[in-house]
């Protein structure tokens, strides 16, 4: 019997890798994908509360509808996100974040 | 038409003064004619005046109303006082103002600012005649700090010297030191009295005998402070030398007949207050006593003719103010009316004298000038022997008899030092008279010295007059009416006393001083007034020194260093610190968004 607690633990785990992957990764595109694993998480997480949190037999749609816009939102980041990558490698040719310093000094 | 009268004696000088000032600058003949004439009209007046009987009401006008009514509050009127006190000294001041601005239009005819020097003159005739005729306390101060501000004026006329500018500042600064004890002064007589006015206040002390404390004592020493710096007694004489810078005349004028007496005319008009207060007038007496004491042997050993007469102006005002002190304010008015007159005419024998020898004041510069100035060397003897008290032919032998009187009644010690002072004096005047117009010329501008012109030897005739019969019963009743009262007990002895030092004094003077050629006596500690102006410096430099370090501390550590620098220096500590946070790493900075998400939640949960 799968209960709240592990959808949670699934949820916080997934976070965990993608925000690990936000801070040890160079690579910019490893970084975007891994922000977008964190967005999953926080699905997960909503998805699994909607389904729990049920009154007189239907679940609790906040939290579903709250996934929706999410994945709205997650969609134009990406474009917008994906396009600066694009633009930033056509006129540096980098892809690490940490030679992304010309404003540094 | 008569009541009014008053008003225009008051009023035309201040007229005249502001017509030359505005109108008449640029035509400087006729400014002093103006200044001259307005003085004439003045001195005419004011002989009016000796006609008016007591009863004689001048309308008093109400200026401010702080609250109460006349009887008891503070009420603060212009108006005239005319009683045998202000009319015999606006006697004197009229007579002795207007006869130097007749020498005036001599002694300054070529000088550049004669229309403001005349302008002055009529200032402080308007300012000094506000002062004789207040009927309150409060518009005798006003008139008072007039009569400093035309006295500053005409000390600094030659203010492109150094010296003259510095003396006219002295002056008015050693005066705001005594004023500033006159208005607490003033202030606390109110308290006590509640009114301001003259008349009142004679009233309400005569009604209350007991209000003899130790406050009316305080109040009395505090008005006597304006006294001290007006009339330059110790420890505030020290202006009154310097004052000689200014012109000759002025000196004549305001710092030796007329101005400087303004302190013991004050004293005199309140000398219901000195009576009521016994310790006061022990301290008055004493002032004037030592005053007169100092001073004269100040004189001894100056060598310029004008500080001589200066140091013995000091000393002849520490006679009047301890007569004042001694409860006989009648001899001391004596006492100023005749000196006034041999005060004025010694200045302006010695300004005659000045004028003659092309500005030179250095007396062993001068000497023979017996036989080339005879008219002016007549008229300086006169008045010598005058201040010297001669006995019976001299204005001055009376009111110095007088005084000492006064003094063998109330206190022997002061006695004798009014005797030892007579006896300087007849000294120090004796060696100015030997070394001056005896003996030989000892400059080539003492050889060619000239007798003065007419316009300015005429005066001095005019004021030989006075110096002689000044003293006389059928002269000064009619003026001042009550003559001090003769004491006959022991008036024998104080008789003897005038007439053995005078000869004491006269005779060692004579005898050191005929023929010298320079100062057989060279007295350092004299020549150097007692060293009291270096004292005051001294004690000035080490006071601002002190205030000056402390300001300077404060300001170096406290304003510098407490306020300025220290918040710009936490400013920059702690952006120092919170630069490190800014790594130039957008992992860095992810890292650091992580911790405080942690750290708000960490909050949220557990710290609630």
């Amino acid at each position: 019997m799968l209960t709240l607690g592990h959808y949670l633990i699934a949820s916080g785990l997934l976070f965990s890798v993608g925000f690990i992957g936000v801070l040890l990764r160079r690579n910019v595109i490893i970084i975007f994908m891994c922000l977008e694993l964190m967005l999953s998480a926080a699905n997960l997480s909503l998805v699994a509360f909607s389904r729990y949190n049920q009154t007189a037999g239907l679940p609790d749609y906040n939290g579903d509808v709250l996934v929706f816009f999410i994945i709205t939102v997650a969609a134009a980041e990406v474009a917008v996100g994906l396009a600066i990558i694009v633009a930033l490698f056509r006129s540096r040719q980098i892809t690490d974040v940490t030679a992304m310093n010309s404003m540094k000094n | 038409m008569m009541e009014q009268l008053p008003w225009l004696i008051l009023l035309l000088p201040l007229v005249s003064a502001a017509t030359i000032l505005f109108v008449a600058r640029r035509v400087p003949n006729i400014s002093a004619l103006l200044s001259t004439g307005s003085a004439l009209v003045t001195f005419v007046m004011s002989i009016l005046f000796l006609g008016f009987g007591d009863d004689a009401v001048v309308p008093a006008y109400p200026w401010l109303w702080l609250g109460g009514t006349l009887e008891k509050g503070l009420v603060l009127e212009i108006g005239l006082q005319i009683d045998q006190l202000s009319r015999g000294m606006m006697f004197v001041v009229t007579t002795v103002g207007f006869l130097v601005h007749v020498f005036s239009l001599g002694y300054m005819r070529t000088d550049d600012g004669k229309a403001r020097y005349f302008a002055g003159l009529s200032l402080f005739m308007f300012s000094m005649t506000g002062i004789v005729l207040a009927n309150n306390f409060a518009m005798m101060f006003v008139f008072w700090e007039l009569v400093g501000l035309s006295s500053y004026l005409l000390i600094g006329h030659w203010f492109q010297k150094d010296s003259a500018a510095d003396a006219a500042k002295k002056a008015f600064i050693t005066n705001r030191v005594g004023d500033f004890g006159f208005l607490i002064g003033i202030l606390l007589v109110w308290a006590i009295s509640q009114t301001v006015n003259f008349d009142r206040m004679e009233t309400f002390f005569a009604g209350n005998p007991e209000v003899g404390s130790g406050l009316l004592a305080f109040a009395v020493i505090c008005v006597f402070c304006g006294a001290v710096g007006k009339s330059a007694q110790l420890p505030l004489h020290v202006w009154l030398p310097d004052a000689m810078e200014g012109p000759t005349p002025v000196s004549a004028l305001i710092h030796a007949a007329t101005m400087v007496a303004a302190g013991v005319y004050m004293l005199a008009r309140v000398a219901f207050l000195v009576e009521a207060s016994e310790l006061a007038a022990h301290v008055i007496a004493w002032v004037g006593g030592i005053t007169a004491l100092v001073a004269a042997l100040m004189a001894l050993q100056q060598d310029d003719i004008k500080r001589v007469l200066a140091y013995s102006t000091l000393s002849q005002l520490g006679y009047m103010v301890m007569a004042v002190g001694l409860l006989a304010a009648e001899a001391a008015m004596f006492h100023l009316f005749t000196h006034a007159f041999f005060k004025a005419l010694l200045f302006l024998g010695s300004g005659s004298v000045i004028y003659a020898c092309h500005h030179e004041q250095d007396i062993w510069k001068m000497g023979g000038l017996r036989k080339k100035m005879p008219l002016t060397f007549i008229t300086f003897s006169i008045a010598t022997l005058s201040l010297m008290a001669l006995p019976w032919v001299t204005a001055g032998f009376y009111s110095k008899e007088a005084i000492l009187a006064a003094a063998w009644h109330e206190s022997a010690p002061l006695f004798v030092i009014a005797g030892f002072t007579a006896m300087l004096t007849a000294f120090y005047m004796t060696r100015l008279v030997l070394v001056t117009f005896f003996g030989k010329a000892r400059t080539e501008h003492a050889a060619h010295a000239k007798e003065s012109p007419p316009v300015m030897t005429l005066p001095l005739i005019l004021l030989a007059i006075p110096s002689v019969i000044a003293g006389l019963p059928f002269f000064y009743e009619r003026v001042q009416a009550t003559a001090p009262e003769h004491h006959g007990e022991g008036s024998m002895l104080v008789l003897a006393a005038s007439v053995i030092t005078l000869i004491a004094g006269a005779g060692i003077s004579f005898w050191l001083y005929k023929g010298a050629s320079e100062d057989p006596l060279r007295i350092k500690l004299l020549a150097r007034k007692f060293y009291i102006d270096e004292i005051y410096q001294g004690i000035i430099r080490v006071f601002q020194d002190g205030v000056a370090t402390l300001l300077s501390i404060f300001d170096r550590y406290i304003i510098d260093g407490l306020i300025a620098q220290l918040p710009a220096y936490a400013t920059a500590s702690i952006g120092s610190i919170l630069r490190r946070l800014q790594v130039g790493n957008l992992q860095g900075y992810a890292f650091l968004f992580a911790l405080g998400v942690i750290l708000l939640i960490w909050i949220t949960l557990f710290n609630t």
